[in-house]
């Protein structure tokens, strides 16, 4: 079972890194996605380990989190390019002073 | 295993591509490959219903939603190079790696024993099982989820909607924008022409002839004309002649004349005789 933790380490940190490297915000919202499915890979595997069913249970409240997490993320992004004719994230910058 | 092994670096591997690659859509494509890969191993786990929740919803709707919102968005909008924080391309990728590093070697160190398996959870089926947990145990988690799912869904729709600036405009209303047009400047009150339609090519992109032999620069779309794709007919007329020698028509041999020479040659004594000429020049 390790190795399935440690795949699902390394896609998180992909995920991560693509967070913070990337300017388009389409692209980002992407790499949060990897990082919420490399942790639906842990919690599944730990449900083989330990033999119950709640890691399963806890991977499946996770999707249904990311798909109403995906809608409301993509429909801000539309609000801001429609204002703004631009997806990338560092245009928005509003909230600075 | 084989499953494990096959995949894992294929999935790494298209992870990194959304990493390094330029254009969203191919990232959107890459992150299917990963999500996929992941779905095979959620069976492999004997998670049979998260390998069809996962297919389902990741790469079904997720997936469809943001080739959606790129398609809405500008599928070619690439990445600006310049850094607004200085640095922070490195640092981010320094702190991955580490992150990674540490992550990967403690990981590594672990020894979790034998697997226990869910073959006495999953006895009876894993989909039985999974919804003894979640209308038992879970049921609140449940119940808060259809909440979550009606914010999210109302949020969407007040994210995306917009309020109409201007009035709707309807059918009566450009009709008689249409004749106040023809009233003050003219403008022409009916429909455009229609583009040309000849005897070897009807396509849109031919402009209608006027009487005078002009072409009629309306009929065309002006997207095409600004294209520089608009055909002009002498430029298709130009090698009729050439097709007229091959086939061995006589230029003087009219299709016309010969379906109207046979009402003719009741009435005059010499046009039979004209007749018989354009039959020998047709099939010499």
């Amino acid at each position: 079972m390790t190795e399935y933790v440690v795949l699902s380490s390394i896609l998180f940190t992909i995920g991560a890194v693509g967070v913070l490297v990337r300017r388009n915000a389409i692209v980002v919202f992407m790499c949060v996605e990897l990082m919420l499915n490399a942790s639906n890979l842990a919690l599944v595997a730990f449900a083989k380990q330990h033999g119950n069913l709640e890691g399963q249970v806890a991977a499946f409240f996770v999707m249904v989190v990311a798909a109403a997490e995906v809608v409301v993320g993509l429909a801000i992004i539309m609000t801001i390019f429609r204002s703004r004719r631009s997806a990338s994230v560092d245009d928005a910058s509003l909230l600075k002073f | 295993m084989i499953a494990f092994w096959t995949l894992a670096p294929l999935m790494v591997l298209a992870a990194l591509g959304i990493l390094f690659v330029r254009k969203a859509v191919h990232a959107a494509l890459l992150l299917a490959v990963v999500m996929i890969s992941l779905a095979i191993l959620y069976a492999d786990l004997d998670a049979p219903f998260l390998f069809a929740v996962q297919i389902i919803v990741y790469t079904g709707a997720i997936l469809m939603l943001f080739l959606f919102v790129l398609m809405l968005v500008g599928v070619d909008s690439a990445d600006s190079v310049v850094e607004t924080i200085k640095g922070q391309r490195v640092l981010a990728t320094v702190g991955g790696l580490l992150l990674g590093l540490i992550l990967v070697i403690s990981l590594s160190q672990l020894t979790l024993g034998t697997a226990t398996g869910l073959d006495d959870a999953n006895e009876g089926g894993n989909i039985p099982a999974l919804a003894n947990l979640v209308f038992s145990r879970f049921v609140f988690a449940f119940e808060v989820t259809s909440a979550l799912l009606i914010t999210a869904a109302v949020g969407a729709m007040v994210l995306a909607h917009r309020e109409r600036l201007t009035p709707k405009q309807t059918q009566a209303d450009l009709a008689a924008k249409r004749v106040r047009d023809f009233a003050d400047k003219g403008a022409h009150l009916g429909p455009l022409p229609a583009p040309g339609v000849y005897a070897r090519h009807n396509a849109v992109d031919t402009p209608a002839l006027l009487p005078d032999g002009t072409a009629a620069e309306s009929s065309v779309s002006r997207v095409l004309a600004a294209r520089g794709t608009v055909r002009s007919a002498p430029a298709m007329a130009h090698d009729i002649e050439d097709l007229k020698r091959q086939l061995g028509v006589d230029t003087a041999a009219r299709p016309g004349v010969t379906g109207t020479s046979g009402a003719a040659a009741s009435t005059t004594e010499d046009v039979p005789a004209e007749h018989g000429k354009h039959d020998e020049g047709a099939t010499s």
